[in-house]
């Protein structure tokens, strides 16, 4: 079941990173972090059983990491939200110059 | 190699296409709202994975962290900012956009086949083949995570808790109001 746990995880990865490629709205890119960060777990659990125990412990530190990330991250678009009216990123470009 | 029975293999393959099919929905969902339903799928599906992995104590935490506590702050801001409406015009990029996701989703594909076809890494950092069920009689489904986290991982630990503190800390500055000057 290795390898089809690993192939998962790409897979789920993969649709992660095309999420945040083609999509707009800050709070689903996001959401397609946590994906990307979900899907790395799997491999950490799937790999757990084959080379230890570390694999879930790191798992545990990849969730504290994840809930910080989303906390700092949701002020961050609340900010941008309250000065911008809008979270779809063609609105926000001050930094293009 | 593996020995499963065909009840393991069957759910496997079952939790595992389901996870696919709701991560792609989760993708192509407009309104923010059914994108985070779909992706609390993705999240309990992952659990049952766990679970079948040998992994139960991360299992219930995927579903209470995850599943629970980050889904329901994100639930939580796009109610706040009244997203849940989805926008009339679409938020996916173009056909060039689409072109360039596909092309990079196919290159890292590629990448993971060419990387797995020599097989997995085998040598001495690799555990027997009935460790983890070992560790599992001998500590327990908690005993077994906590026992590394609290000895080998002890210092990674403290410094998860300063990581939590600075998070705390940079939320309440980043969502303070603007009118209150005293920075």
């Amino acid at each position: 079941m290795l390898a089809e746990a690993l192939g998962l995880s790409a897979v789920l990865f993969i649709i992660g990173v095309i999420g945040v490629l083609i999509r707009r709205n800050a709070i689903i890119i996001f959401l397609c972090v946590e994906l990307m960060l979900n899907a790395v777990n799997l491999t950490f659990i799937a790999l757990s059983r084959y080379y230890g125990m570390g694999g879930q412990v790191f798992v545990l530190f990849v969730m504290t990491v994840a809930a910080a990330e989303a906390s700092v991250g949701l002020a961050i678009i609340i900010s941008i939200f309250r000065h911008q009216q809008t979270v779809d990123l063609r609105n926000i470009n001050v930094m293009k110059g | 190699m593996d020995n499963y029975g065909l009840f393991y293999q069957f759910h496997f393959y079952l939790f595992g296409i389901i996870a696919i099919v709701a991560a792609v929905t989760f993708v192509t969902r407009r309104s923010p709202v059914a994108a985070a339903m779909w992706l609390v799928v993705v999240m309990f599906c992952l659990a049952a994975e766990y679970v079948m992995l040998d992994a139960q104590f991360i299992a219930a935490m995927q579903v209470l962290l995850y599943a629970g506590a980050i889904m329901v702050i994100f639930l939580f801001v796009i109610m706040l900012l009244n997203l849940g409406e989805a926008s009339d015009v679409s938020d996916i990029h173009g056909i060039a956009g689409k072109l360039l996701a596909g092309f990079i989703g196919v290159v890292f594909l590629a990448e993971v086949g060419f990387l797995t076809r020599n097989g997995l890494p085998s040598g001495k950092y690799v555990a027997g083949r009935d460790y983890l069920s070992q560790q599992l009689a001998q500590y327990g489904a908690v005993g077994a995570v906590a026992k590394p986290l609290y000895q080998d991982y002890a210092l990674a630990f403290e410094l998860t808790s300063v990581l939590l503190l600075v998070a705390i800390a940079g939320a309440v500055i980043l969502g303070r109001k603007e009118s209150s000057r005293a920075r």
